[in-house]
């Protein structure tokens, strides 16, 4: 970690952007003979929205397997909050803190909107079995606690209407936001969002993109996303990592980015002559 | 008309949370609750209890236990009837080697005994799903069965190699044994019934059974928000142990009093009861309830009718009696997977509106 990056700095908006929240150093991942990640490093700072861009096939969605701890690198570190993170399972990851939504949606079909939020709750519901057996008391209790603070998620994300809705009646759009109400209850450090946008028209998109600089802004929260939708990418975000064939082509601002020859290339082609 | 949410405002998140949140569902719910403690008791003969009451309470809760693993956890298991005799084995040995505990102990303990063996032919959950650990808990059934029938210690070497429940009391009235009265026997079964169904409602609307159905509904996502697999589904495995243990205890010391293994706990028992939770309904504890009374009932209903009523002989109705329970089974697969239950649901969805169209 150099010194530069644990400087606080403030985003034209007003924004503050702090230290290194999460590091990864040479991350190198094969599949067999197929390399996805090829020893790629990039940080991400507490408070920042950071873009992770690329045609597919480039390995965005295993870099983000790699940090939620689906897929452990063959090579490489992950550092997060200043230490060095040991392989871990994806339940582990999720109690220190990180939280994610898919890029298919991945909510409990058989569970009304609320009971899916609620479980993104697990890391501040302690109750015991036998605890929860009795109900009354301790069990009790922390479900009202919870229950408020989720209601407040479900306030923001604008899903009242439908909080007792089986989760299998609900539209496309609506699922996406559930996803991400599930992901914001557990107030993570990070959150990493895989194409919150796919399928999406342009009113839900401006919707979500709304939901998600609200969040940012509101909660400080750090978030990590991988999108394809440039125009959305390019507003949205404070930094960009753009990979290309499991390789790192390109890592800066939005401007630098765009005016970066490698991506260009990597976007529109390059003549082979 | 009088099925109304109207007007019946929650102000907190403990009104929210009720299991009746409907005025009318939770005085029904008192209702039942009076009648099956106050009434029902002065009223029923022997008969009524043998052959309605103690095996609807007692399937209850097998039910309600196999109802957690497969309905809330979407663990399959064919091994109730094993489970079943693993309480039933340990309420035995327990009655015999403390006589002077009372009963009410030893059928808890039953449960917890058959709680730890759950969870241990539960491991292979961890790695198979489906089908294949069906089959891994087919094993469990055979496996317990042959144990219980093969190693003399568990009947105390009873030349006949059955176990015989001897008479316990509890505050001076026979619970078990030939002097009990049927409702004494019915009593002790309901309390028990009635907690087991108490705690299962208030672990499945709670924070384990959203992590048992988030297993159930995606077992990836479920980890990836911060649902240990391992954990979630061996509690899951343990509380439904228990309350099969529960009952396969109660099923051995109250209902028959004496068992030999092979025929009472053998897989036809496992399959009935999880018949009763497919017709009951998969994830809901009043489907178990209402899976029971209904394949306790059909049989003696049938039975009624066939034979006392048109004269048919016992064994005709006996064969048809199989294929009506059959053919509902395939019935209810097809037409209402969420059994019973969902009928309920939707009856108290019409019944809202009703006599209005909307």
């Amino acid at each position: 970690m150099n010194d530069m990056s644990q400087e606080t700095t403030v985003t034209a908006d007003g924004r503050k952007i702090g230290g290194v929240v999460m590091e990864m150093k040479n991350i190198t991942l094969r599949f067999g003979g197929v390399v996805a990640i090829r020893d790629i490093s990039f940080d991400i700072r507490e408070g920042e929205i950071r873009a992770i861009i690329g045609p597919n096939g480039a390995g965005k969605s295993s870099m983000l397997n790699v940090i939620s701890g689906f897929y452990h690198p063959q090579e490489g570190e992950v550092w997060y909050k200043g230490e060095r993170r040991p392989p871990m399972k994806p339940y582990q990851v999720a109690q220190q803190g990180i939280a994610r939504t898919f890029q298919n949606i991945a909510l409990f079909e058989g569970m009304s909107v609320l009971d899916n939020v609620m479980t993104g709750r697990i890391r501040q519901m302690k109750a015991g079995l036998f605890a929860q057996a009795l109900w009354k008391g301790t069990a009790e209790r922390e479900e009202v606690a919870n229950r408020e603070a989720v209601e407040k998620i479900i306030d923001f994300l604008e899903i009242q209407h439908i909080r007792k809705t089986p989760v299998s009646r609900l539209p496309y759009g609506l699922k996406k936001r559930v996803e991400l109400a599930r992901a914001l209850a557990a107030e993570p450090s990070i959150l990493l969002l895989d194409e919150p946008m796919a399928g999406m028209n342009v009113e839900e998109k401006e919707d979500m993109s709304r939901f998600i600089l609200d969040v940012n802004d509101e909660f400080g929260t750090t978030i990590a996303l991988i999108e394809h939708d440039m125009g959305v990418v390019m507003d949205l975000s404070d930094r960009v990592v753009v990979m290309d064939y499991g390789k790192k082509i390109g890592d800066g601002t939005p401007e630098e980015v765009r005016s970066n020859q490698a991506v260009i290339d990597a976007y529109l082609g390059v003549a082979h002559d | 008309m009088f099925y109304r949410e109207a007007g019946d405002f929650k102000t907190s998140y403990v009104d929210d949370n009720q299991t009746f949140p409907i005025r009318f569902d939770r005085y029904r719910y008192y209702a039942v609750l009076v009648a099956a403690f106050a009434v029902i008791p002065f009223l029923i003969n022997d008969y009524w209890v043998n052959a309605v009451f103690l095996p609807f309470l007692i399937y209850t809760i097998a039910a309600i236990g196999l109802n957690i693993l497969v309905g809330y956890c979407g663990q399959v298991s064919l091994g109730t009837g094993g489970f079943m005799a693993v309480g039933a084995y340990a309420c035995y040995k327990l009655m015999v080697a403390f006589p002077e505990i009372n009963i009410f102990f030893h059928v808890i303990v039953s449960g917890g005994i058959t709680a730890a063996v759950c969870v241990l032919f539960g491991l292979p959950s961890l790695r198979i799903k489906g089908f294949y650990l069906a089959v891994a808990t087919l094993a469990a059934q055979f496996f317990l069965v042959w144990l219980f029938n093969r190693v003399g210690w568990f009947y105390n070497y009873s030349a006949s190699g059955q176990i015989n429940a001897p008479e316990r009391t509890v505050f001076g009235v026979a619970v078990t044994g030939a002097q009990t009265a049927p409702w004494a026997a019915y009593l002790f079964c309901l309390i028990f019934t009635v907690i087991c169904a108490i705690l299962a409602r208030n672990l499945t609307r709670g924070m384990a059974g959203r992590k048992w159905m988030a297993i159930r509904d995606m077992d990836i996502a479920a980890e990836i928000i911060g649902v240990n697999p391992l954990k979630a589904k061996l509690t899951a495995f343990a509380v439904s142990g228990f309350f099969v243990g529960i009952s396969g205890a109660l099923f051995f010391s109250v209902y028959l009093g004496a068992v030999e293994v092979g025929e009472v706990f053998g897989i036809n028992k496992s399959f009935l009861v999880l018949f009763m939770v497919i017709i009951g309904g998969l994830g809901s504890i009043f489907g178990s309830f209402a899976g029971a009374a209904f394949l306790v009932l059909l049989p003696v209903l049938l039975k009624n009718v066939l034979v006392g009523g048109l004269g048919w002989p016992t064994d005709l109705a006996a064969h048809l009696e199989f294929i009506i329970v059959g053919a509902l089974i395939v019935i209810f697969l097809i037409a209402e997977p969420h059994g019973l239950a969902q009928l309920w649901r939707v009856a108290k969805e019409k019944l809202r509106l009703w006599p209005f169209p909307h």
